[in-house]
């Protein structure tokens, strides 16, 4: 009840922590770093955190709709994989820089329809996504060193690794392409009837079924959002170092999730917004960049973010939990 | 009155908590050998007051009192050392672990190394359960066991300590009538054996049979105490609302449409089976049976929940196929299921989400959900239902059990649909709020719907129906019209006394 007096914005950053974290983190690395309040420096942070971003806008809704990826990091590698070795095949020989097309889309279209894979099993056999994607991660990543040879793959055709270095206008391509699906993202999650179907389900399933929401499509849908986005993100990845390893993507799934609760989702489901998760994704990304350029070394980095999600996660509930008290009445 | 020592006292107990007043100076006392029942409408101050006694929360202000010795309980484990035991309303027990485990958990038996001394535990948790004429044993794993027999264990683990006082809070919420016989008969022991209970309950019945006196709360402030053999329902209610509540006999006579829905020798496995009536519109038939009797699988049966094994269902005439409730809807049948909470509502999602949420696929305008259409709908049923809430933006969460409710009814009027089935529609509701769904069937009847009323309180279904239809054990037993229906026949009718048997 005292909340409606309060402004909105109180109102707000007591829902969102993670964005006063970001100014907080922000302001502290501006005026401890000389380097770090730098347009170009700025430009960074976005390219290196696209990768994980864009997988955490997939996980935002899958989590939200109730379950869990734990294969993005293999989807990565896959898609990569096949990115970089398609375009080099003797079929697209004549197709010169055209080869890269086929390319990509295979290696989009393997991260939609593995996780077109999950989500149907998911929904069919009901068991949990945890271990069905968890079964997944183990064996897509298998497939990946089958398929590869154990061998890393190099990109032939410079044009590919030039997409990933490339700007539009002022900004780096692939911050553009992270921007925009951020946005796209949003508004499929906010606006639309998909949007606000996976929160139904994920809030309440029996509800949601109640009220005539079917399920299992939606869910499998957010499977398929979040394989193409894992698979995009391979895609990126592979374009800026010209190359895929078949340990490519290791413990992104991990880092993904991580920007995804720090950005206010609940593993529970039913909760979370793609504002939080854009959020979560920088504030790690600041942090990875402001601590790298004030050389902490890189197992220290580990360590620090390790406390400061526990930190965030404990700041959150505090805030939320007074809300909460009032309703006991 | 004055001789005997209340075994638990408060005194001026002020509680805050932002923004609210919780409770305002209220005193209570529960003496030895008693049944205090403690009443109130959802948010007059209940749960807070027991979970102070309990240890749960801590008074702002006020002084608690065990046999007239000044105590602070900090938690619920100091409460319970001094005596004070809390029945929860919803069962806190480790569905994996024994019976005994339970009744002792955190305060296990121990041998040396910290080793859990499962001899000693086993028998003493059995002598307990025996002293409780249960007929399970202490290794059984609750996960097995009904929820009445759960409640045992959750009762058992109140007696592992000397209690002074016991406080059951709504104890009979999901039991059926033959457990509630048994549970009354242990607070009679413990009666007997000079244990104060304080006895939490909406059950205007259950408190007249179990209660020696009664106190109301209302808006947190404490409204006064009458002993139960001098005062009567109405008295109560009016303590407790400020006016009554009027559950007459329904004798509204009303013009019925044609046959809206009719089911033919509907079957269903064990759950029910050879099931037939019809619903015209305009009319409220209501089911009335015991817990299990099968009313609420036909209800899911006609909403696409669950398959028949045969039979049919008629919607104005034609036959149709209901194998989802996609289907259903889309028929023009709508259920408001018994538990709001668990079927009903998203419950962190706002209000005007809920109530547009199974027709939010038709509000679009381009690809996106269109902002204004839904609040032209919510609107219209916030106005409808006199819904209170300070915004649509509030989470349902945040309403009171009346008002969820009324969101979950909204939610399927906006369908409107042309047969609605409410499943217990007022269980857990506070009176005040009562009346107005009660009222609320009755308009939605005149206003040419079929509605079908499953319900579990006989004032209620006598209240709001034209037809009843009395269940046992998945069958019908008979089916009454207003003008025949008296408490007498339908209690015979639900606890399968058939005519041809008795003789």
């Amino acid at each position: 009840m005292a909340d409606t007096s309060k402004n909105a914005f109180v109102t707000w950053l007591t829902r969102n922590p993670i964005w006063g974290f970001i100014v907080l983190i922000f302001a502290f690395f501006s005026f401890s770093n000389e380097y770090f309040f730098d347009l170009q420096n700025f430009q960074n942070i976005l390219v290196q955190t696209s990768t994980i971003g864009l997988i955490a806008l997939g996980m935002t809704l899958v989590m939200i709709n109730g379950n869990i990826d734990l294969s993005v990091g293999a989807v990565v590698a896959l898609a990569a994989s096949l990115a970089v070795d398609l375009q080099s095949w003797g079929v697209f020989a004549a197709w010169g820089n055209w080869a890269i097309l086929p390319a990509v889309a295979a290696a989009l279209a393997s991260g939609i329809v593995l996780g077109a894979l999950n989500g149907f099993i998911v929904w069919k056999t009901g068991v949990d996504a945890f271990i069905v994607t968890l079964g997944a991660m183990i064996g897509v990543r298998g497939l990946v060193f089958i398929y590869t040879r154990e061998e890393s793959f190099f990109a032939m055709n410079f044009a590919y690794s030039d997409f990933g270095a490339s700007s539009v206008g002022p900004l780096p391509t692939l911050a553009v392409l992270f921007l925009l699906f951020t946005v796209a993202t949003h508004l499929l999650l906010s606006r639309t009837v998909h949007g606000r179907n996976t929160y139904a389900v994920g809030g309440n399933r029996d509800a949601a079924v109640n009220a005539g929401i079917r399920v299992g499509p939606h869910m499998m849908i957010n499977f398929m959002i979040v394989g193409f986005f894992a698979a995009l993100a391979g895609v990126t990845l592979s374009s800026q170092m010209g190359a895929a390893t078949p340990n490519l993507g290791r413990d992104y799934e991990l880092w993904v999730i991580t920007a995804t609760v720090l950005g206010g989702t609940k593993l529970t489901g039913g909760a979370g917004n793609i504002i939080g998760t854009f959020g979560g994704v920088l504030a790690i990304g600041i942090l990875r960049n402001g601590m790298n350029l004030m050389q902490v070394p890189a197992f220290y980095v580990l360590v620090i973010l390790g406390m400061i999600l526990i930190a965030v996660l404990f700041l959150d509930k505090q805030l939320n939990r007074r809300g909460k008290q009032e309703l006991k009445t | 009155m004055m001789a005997p020592v209340p075994a638990l006292r408060l005194e001026g107990i002020v509680k805050t908590f932002p923004g609210v007043r919780a409770l305002d100076g209220v005193s209570f006392e529960v003496l030895p050998g008693e049944v205090h029942a403690l009443l109130g409408e959802n948010g007059a101050g209940k749960s807070t007051l027991m979970k102070t006694l309990a240890g749960m929360h801590q008074p702002n202000e006020g002084r608690i009192y065990i046999e007239e010795k000044q105590v602070e309980m900090r938690t619920p484990l100091e409460a319970k050392a001094k005596g004070v035991v809390l029945i929860h309303q919803e069962l806190s027990l480790v569905e994996e672990m024994s019976a005994a485990e339970n009744i002792y958990l955190g305060e296990l038996p121990r041998k040396s190394f910290g080793r859990v001394d499962w001899k000693t535990l086993f028998a003493k948790a059995g002598e307990i359960l025996t002293r409780l004429n249960c007929k399970f044993g202490p290794q059984t794993r609750v996960g097995d066991l009904s929820i009445a027999n759960k409640q045992m264990v959750e009762i058992a683990r109140a007696l592992t300590v000397n209690a002074k006082a016991v406080i059951f809070d709504e104890p009979t919420a999901s039991l059926t009538d033959a457990e509630k016989v048994v549970l009354f008969e242990i607070i009679r022991d413990l009666k007997a054996r000079g244990v104060g209970i304080v006895y939490i309950s909406h059950r205007m019945e259950e408190i007249f049979t179990i209660s020696d006196r009664i106190s109301v709360l209302r808006d947190g402030t404490y409204r006064g105490t009458l002993i139960t053999s001098d005062t009567n329902e109405d008295e109560v209610t009016q303590l407790m609302i400020g006016r009554s509540l009027d559950l007459s006999r329904n004798e509204e006579h009303v013009e019925f449409g044609g046959v809206a829905l009719e089911v033919r020798a509907l079957s269903c496995g064990s759950l029910y089976r050879d099931i037939s009536f019809h619903v015209r519109s305009g009319e409220v038939v209501g089911f009335y049976g015991l817990v299990g009797a099968g009313r609420t699988e036909i209800a899911e049966t006609l909403f696409g929940l669950r398959t028949p094994s045969s039979g049919t269902v008629l919607l104005e005439g034609k036959e149709v196929r209901l194998s989802s409730p996609v289907d259903a809807i889309a028929n023009g049948i709508s259920l408001v299921p018994e538990s709001r909470k668990e079927q009903g509502l998203v419950l962190g999602m706002n209000c005007r989400d809920n109530i547009t949420l199974p027709q939010v696929d038709d509000l679009t305008a381009g690809p996106f959900v269109s902002d204004g259409a839904e609040l032209a709908i919510f609107e219209q049923y916030r106005d409808r239902l006199e819904i209170k809430t300070p915004s649509w933006r509030q989470a349902v969460k945040n309403l009171s059990g009346g008002n969820q409710q009324k969101i979950v009814i909204g939610k399927w009027l906006a369908m409107r649909p042309n047969v609605l089935i409410v499943d217990e529609p007022t269980r857990g509701i506070d009176v005040g709020s009562k009346a107005e769904i009660h009222n609320l069937i009755r308009e939605l009847a005149r206003s040419g719907y079929a509605v079908i009323v499953i319900s579990s309180e006989m004032p209620e279904v006598l209240h709001v129906s034209d037809r009843v239809i009395a269940m046992y054990s998945g069958e019908i037993i008979r089916e009454f019209t207003a003008a025949e229906v008296n408490e007498d026949n339908l209690v015979q009718a639900i606890s399968g006394i058939r005519a041809e048997k008795v003789a």
